[in-house]
C-alpha cells in the first residue's frame, strides 16, 4: 500500500511541477514581483499534491471498477432500454448540479439581460439560467444515450461526431450572435473531474463485455458527445428563448 | 482554513450527490446484485472525494489567486506601456504589443493541462486498453500541446476581434480532413480528449485571462468576448492528438 501511494506522490508532484515552474517565472522574471501570502500558497501546494494523489489512488481502486462493472453488469441483463435509461440518467444528474455550468449559466443570463434579450429583473434571469441548465443537462444525457446506442449497435464514431460539428456550423449562422461564446463553452463544461472517469470506464467496459466490440475503437468517444450536444443545444435555446 | 476545507469537501459531496444516488438506485433495483469488491470500492470512492476536495481548497489558496493576479497584471495598460520606451504612444491595438500575454497563454495553457484530473483518468484508461501502446505522457503532452495553442490564439483573437465562429469553423475543418486520414483507433480517443481538457485547473485562469484581456483591450467588451477561449482549448486538443497518431503512425512505417 504505502510503496503504491509514494509512486503516485512522485508521480502528481511531476505533474504539478511545470504549473509552479510557469508561476514562478512569470512572477520573478517578467512582473519582478515578491511571492504574496508565501506561507498559505506552500500550504495550498501541499493540498494540491496530496490532493492529486488521493485521487489518482481513488480511480483506480474506486471509479474505474465501479464503472466496468455497471457496464458488465447491464451487459449481463441484456435489456437495452435499462441500459439507457442508466446512460440518459448518468448523463443528465451529473451535468445539472455541475458547478462549473451553473457559473456559465449565470454569467450567460447576465449576458442575455445586457442583450436586452430578457428582462433585467432578478426573476428573469434566475429562469434564463435555470432553462440553460436544463438545456445543457438534457443534451448530455441524450448524448451519452447516442454514445452507449453506438456502442452497443458498433456505429464509427466520426460520421456520427462531423455530422455533429457540421450541425454546430449551421446553427452558428442562424443563431443570435450574443449567444454563440457561451454556446461554444458550455461544450467544455459540462464533463466534470467525476464524470470523466466514471464515463470512460463505462464505455470502455460496455466495449469491451460485447462480443465484436474493440475497446479502443468503440470504447472511447461518450465524452465527445457530451461535448458537442451542449452547443447544438444552447444555440437552439438562445435561438428559441 | 480547516473550514474552508470543510466546505469544500460539503461542496464535492453534494456535486456528487446525483451520481451517488443514481448509481445506487439502479444497482439496488435494476441490476440486483452486490458490486464486486465493495469495501474497496467504498474506499476508493472516500479516496477520490477527500483527493478532490483538497485538491480544490489548495488551487484556491495557491494557484487561483496568482493565475489570476498575473493575467490581470500582464493585460494591464501599465504593464504593456511599461514594456516600451518612455514617450512613445502605445498603440493598444498592435496585436504584437501582446508577447508576454502569448507566452503566458502558452505556458499556462500547457501546464495546467498537465495537472488536469480528468486528462490523467483519460489518459491511464487509454494506456490500459491500448496494451501500452498509448503512453500517459504521450497522450497528455499531445493534449496540452493542443491547449496552449489553441490559448494562445484565442487571446489573439481577442485583441485582434476577429469573430470567433470562423477560428472553431476552420478547427472543425482540420479536424475533418484529419478523421480521413488518422489510424482508426486513435479517432474517437482523441475526440474524447477535446472534452476533458479544460476542467477544474485550467478553465478559472484562462476565464481571467480572457476577461483581463477583453476588458483592456479597446473595442473589447468582456461580457461578449471574454468567453471563447475554452472554445478554443477544445478543438485544438483533437487536432494535436491526431496529429500525433499520425507522426507516430508514418514514423513507425518509415523505421520498419
Amino acid at each position: 500500500m504505502l510503496p503504491v501511494f509514494l509512486k503516485t506522490l512522485i508521480g502528481s508532484f511531476f505533474d504539478l511541477l511545470p504549473i509552479a515552474v510557469v508561476i514562478g517565472f512569470f512572477q520573478f522574471v517578467v512582473l519582478e514581483q515578491p511571492i504574496p501570502n508565501l506561507m498559505e500558497i506552500l500550504i495550498g501546494s501541499l493540498f494540491v499534491l496530496i490532493g492529486l494523489t488521493l485521487f489518482v489512488q481513488g480511480l483506480e481502486m474506486g471509479l474505474f471498477p465501479l464503472g466496468e462493472s455497471l457496464a458488465f453488469a447491464f451487459a449481463r441483463k441484456g435489456s437495452l432500454l435499462w441500459l439507457l435509461l442508466f446512460a440518459f440518467a448518468l448523463g443528465f444528474g451529473t451535468t445539472v448540479a455541475e458547478p462549473a455550468l451553473i457559473a456559465v449559466a449565470n454569467e450567460a443570463a447576465k449576458v442575455a439581460a445586457e442583450g436586452l434579450v430578457i428582462g433585467a429583473t432578478d426573476q428573469a434571469r434566475a429562469e434564463y439560467a435555470l432553462g440553460l441548465r436544463l438545456t445543457v443537462a438534457l443534451s448530455v444525457g441524450f448524448a451519452i444515450v447516442i454514445g452507449v446506442l453506438r456502442i452497443v449497435r458498433g456505429w464509427p464514431v466520426q460520421y456520427l461526431i462531423i455530422g455533429g460539428y457540421l450541425g454546430v456550423i449551421v446553427m452558428t449562422f442562424f443563431a443570435p450572435a450574443e449567444i454563440i461564446g457561451i454556446a461554444y463553452d458550455s461544450g467544455g463544461v459540462t464533463t466534470s473531474t467525476m464524470t470523466v472517469p466514471l464515463v470512460t470506464a463505462l464505455g470502455v467496459g460496455l466495449a469491451s463485455s460485447i462480443r465484436g466490440r474493440n475497446p479502443m475503437v468503440d470504447g472511447f468517444g461518450l465524452i465527445a458527445f457530451a461535448s458537442l450536444t451542449p452547443m447544438i443545444f444552447v444555440m437552439a435555446y438562445g435561438m428559441i428563448g | 482554513m480547516e473550514q474552508k476545507l470543510l466546505e469544500t469537501l460539503w461542496g464535492t459531496v453534494a456535486d456528487v450527490l446525483p451520481i451517488t444516488i443514481i448509481i445506487i438506485g439502479f444497482q439496488a433495483l435494476v441490476i440486483r446484485r452486490p458490486i464486486a469488491n465493495l469495501e474497496r470500492v467504498g474506499f476508493g470512492f472516500v479516496y477520490v472525494l477527500v483527493g478532490l476536495a483538497f485538491f480544490l481548497q489548495g488551487l484556491e489558496m495557491a494557484l487561483f489567486p496568482l493565475g489570476k493576479l498575473m493575467a490581470q497584471q500582464l493585460t494591464a495598460p501599465d504593464f504593456l506601456a511599461g514594456l516600451h520606451p518612455a514617450g512613445e504612444a502605445v498603440n493598444q491595438l498592435d496585436w504584437t504589443r501582446y508577447g508576454w500575454v502569448y507566452v503566458f497563454a502558452l505556458a499556462i495553457g500547457f501546464s495546467t493541462t498537465i495537472a488536469e484530473p480528468s486528462l490523467l483518468a483519460v489518459a491511464m484508461k487509454a494506456h490500459q486498453v491500448s496494451g501500452g501502446v498509448i503512453g500517459v505522457w504521450g497522450l497528455r503532452i499531445a493534449v496540452a500541446v493542443g491547449v496552449a495553442f489553441g490559448i494562445a490564439l484565442g487571446s489573439y483573437r481577442i485583441i485582434t476581434g476577429m469573430p470567433l465562429h470562423w477560428y472553431i469553423i476552420v478547427g472543425y475543418m482540420i479536424v475533418l480532413v484529419q478523421t480521413l486520414f488518422a489510424p482508426r483507433t486513435i479517432i474517437p480517443l482523441a475526440y474524447d480528449s477535446g472534452g476533458v481538457t479544460t476542467s477544474t485547473v485550467t478553465v478559472p485562469i484562462v476565464a481571467a485571462l480572457g476577461l483581463g484581456l477583453a476588458s483592456t483591450v479597446p473595442g473589447r467588451n468582456p461580457v461578449f468576448d471574454g468567453f471563447g477561449l475554452i472554445a478554443f482549448a477544445s478543438v485544438f486538443p483533437i487536432i494535436t492528438v491526431l496529429a500525433y497518431a499520425q507522426i507516430s503512425a508514418w514514423w513507425a512505417n518509415k523505421t520498419q
